[in-house]
């Protein structure tokens, strides 16, 4: 890969965190009331505020309580929630795994089962399956999370009884090792698959476009003409390409299951860094809530600029744009 | 959606205006675009026509508690016993003021960004898009959850952090369109008549660019509606306006007595966001001349 283009997006990211730290630092500022008492809690004594204050220099003009924050959270240091009364990185880092699995399941699954159905709707174009699917995922893409999530619960937990209604384990056993595993992995289904749902749509739709697209090119009727199997010219030659656009969407993909996290936690009871907020938000918990908003963008920034170094590795043409 | 809306808008779509009338035509004579028109016209009758078509005030307390939907309920009450068709009608109205103001903000936003950088060039046009790349992955969703976690909830605020950070696309669609369009024969020859670079712009430019950013601009929207309602399920939406979102978070603690409470505002959503996405597809599909 050219090293200009790499390093050319390796310098973007600089102004882009900037421009996140700077968001939440002006956020403090901005909202009513003394940022003091948005870092450190209504209910502190003046000792503890005095410690706050000396800490994010809140005596000092504006430039320099920039730097302070910057220099905090560079090495680490988000501050103190004041309802849990610990290290908000500790809190975080207690609540991520849960949140790590639950989107990288919904981002694995999607991808896979998006390129099938769009493997399948393309393959049947305009025919009643395809319709149908199409007509499917539309509709999937459309709803809510929360909707598909409560209509979860309802049919395939409250009727049917197949799942579990809420949480990521089952609280009376104290099981380790496989069981645990598995008693994991059957509370992931019903949240991972609402978690997914929208996102299969979007994989689905632009796997389908794709393939029909690259099905038309020459290349294609060339094969069909040589007498390759059908087969092996749909997941071989026409896949391929295809599934370009579906790499450059990884990133903002990401973005959206992160966001999407937050409500499928919460109507699922799964203990990660989603609940966190909203459960930090209703306690007015500042520095926990503007450590999550931090980690969850710089992820997503991140997350882009892997995409896109990617897709420039398959597609050598968006280097030398 | 993004993905679909930038493959859509890599290859200008840019048509003499004269075809307009046609155009809008042709979208909505497909089945899609047809289903998309009448959802979207239903979203904007229902909140418009809110206080004609609600049976009660949404807020009032209007009989027995988590009633089935009935006849005198069609969609059943709440557990204050309030009618949810009523909360689910004003709902739609939430809907529309967010969806509608933001709209407001991404047009004027998106298209001053788009023409400029089009028409500009050079490091006008390398700045602007620096600036609109940045735009683009800041998280909405969380932008949204911390300026309500520090100023309260409120529709103003949110309006306004949405149409601040929803216009990136629009931007880099108008831009490609200009791109295509400056140097066409018409631009040309009113260039050679004198007209003032605003006139060319504006009389010239813009209305060939903005059909396919207005196409865009009912999936931009639809995202808007699903940002709202999530945020109204958390809990976070205006306590003084009655919204979907806020309706299925009530839901969620009567899911196992009350299934109604969390169908209907969902079902709600769904129809208002497939409807704008058809619409939008329909036009931006007539635009390529696809299908």
């Amino acid at each position: 890969m050219t090293r200009r283009y790499v390093v050319r997006r390796l310098l973007q990211l600089g102004p882009t965190a900037a421009a996140i730290l700077l968001v939440g630092f002006l956020l403090i500022h901005l909202a009513p009331g003394d940022p003091v008492l948005a870092l450190a809690g209504e209910n502190g004594d003046a000792e503890y505020y005095a410690f706050v204050r000396e800490k994010f220099g809140l005596d000092e003009p504006l430039p320099t309580q920039l730097a302070t924050y910057a220099g905090n959270v560079l090495r680490g240091d988000l501050g103190t929630s004041y309802v849990l009364g610990r290290p908000v990185s500790d809190v975080i880092a207690e609540r991520l795994p849960a949140t790590l699995l639950l989107t990288g399941t919904a981002l694995v699954f999607s991808t896979v089962a998006g390129v099938a159905i769009g493997v399948f709707s393309a393959t049947r174009r305009r025919r009643w399956p395809d319709v149908t699917v199409t007509l499917a995922t539309l509709a999937m893409y459309s709803a809510p999370v929360f909707l598909l999530g409560q209509l979860a619960i309802l049919l395939l937990a409250l009727r049917a009884g197949w799942f579990p209604v809420q949480g990521m384990t089952d609280a009376r056993s104290s099981a380790t090792g496989l069981s645990h595993v598995l008693d994991v992995g059957h509370h992931l289904v019903l949240p991972a698959l609402a978690l997914a749902a929208q996102e299969v749509a979007a994989v689905s739709r632009l796997s389908r476009v794709g393939l029909l697209d690259e099905l038309r090119r020459d290349h294609i009727r060339t094969a069909r003409a040589k007498g390759v199997p059908e087969r092996t010219v749909v997941l071989s030659h026409a896949l391929r390409r295809a599934l370009l656009p579906v790499v450059t969407v990884l990133g903002g993909r990401t973005g959206q299951l992160v966001a999407g996290a937050v409500v499928v936690e919460v109507v699922f009871g799964w203990p990660g860094i989603g609940r966190l907020l909203v459960t930090a938000m209703q306690a007015r918990d500042a520095p926990v809530v503007l450590g999550v908003f931090l980690l969850v963008a710089v992820t997503v920034v991140v997350a882009n600029l892997l995409t896109d170094l990617l897709y420039a590795w398959l597609d050598p043409r968006v280097r030398y744009r | 959606m993004s993905a679909t809306a930038e493959l859509a808008g890599a290859q200008p779509a840019a048509t003499p205006v004269g075809r307009r009338p046609r155009l809008l035509v042709r979208s909505l004579r497909t089945p899609g675009g047809a289903v998309g028109a009448g959802l979207s016209l239903l979203l904007v009758a229902a909140g418009l026509l809110a206080p004609l078509l609600a049976p009660t005030d949404p807020f009032a307390v209007d009989g027995p508690p988590l009633t089935a939907p009935s006849g005198a309920y069609p969609f059943g009450t709440d557990a204050l016993g309030r009618d949810l068709l009523s909360g689910v009608i004003y709902g739609a109205r939430t809907s529309l003021i967010v969806a509608a103001s933001v709209a407001a903000m991404v047009i004027v936003i998106g298209t001053t960004v788009g023409l400029w950088a089009g028409y500009f060039g050079g490091w006008v046009d390398d700045a602007l898009m620096r600036i609109t790349e940045l735009f683009q992955v800041l998280p909405r969703f969380f932008m949204a959850l911390v300026v309500i976690a520090f100023f309260g909830p409120g529709l103003d605020r949110l309006v306004l952090l949405l149409g601040v950070t929803s216009w990136p696309l629009l931007a880099r669609v108008i831009r490609v369109e200009v791109l295509a369009l400056r140097h066409r024969e018409f631009v040309e020859a009113a260039r050679v008549h004198g007209a003032s670079r605003t006139r060319i712009l504006l009389r010239e430019i813009l209305p060939n660019a903005l059909p396919p950013g207005i196409a865009l601009l009912g999936l931009v929207v639809a995202q808007v509606i699903l940002i709202e309602a999530s945020l109204g399920f958390l809990g976070l939406g205006d306590p003084n306006v009655t919204s979907w979102g806020t309706l299925a978070s009530e839901a969620q603690r009567f899911l196992r007595v009350a299934w109604w409470l969390s169908l209907f505002p969902g079902l709600a959503i769904l129809l208002a966001v497939l409807g704008l996405n058809l619409l939008g597809d329909a036009v931006t599909d007539a635009l390529t001349g696809r299908r």
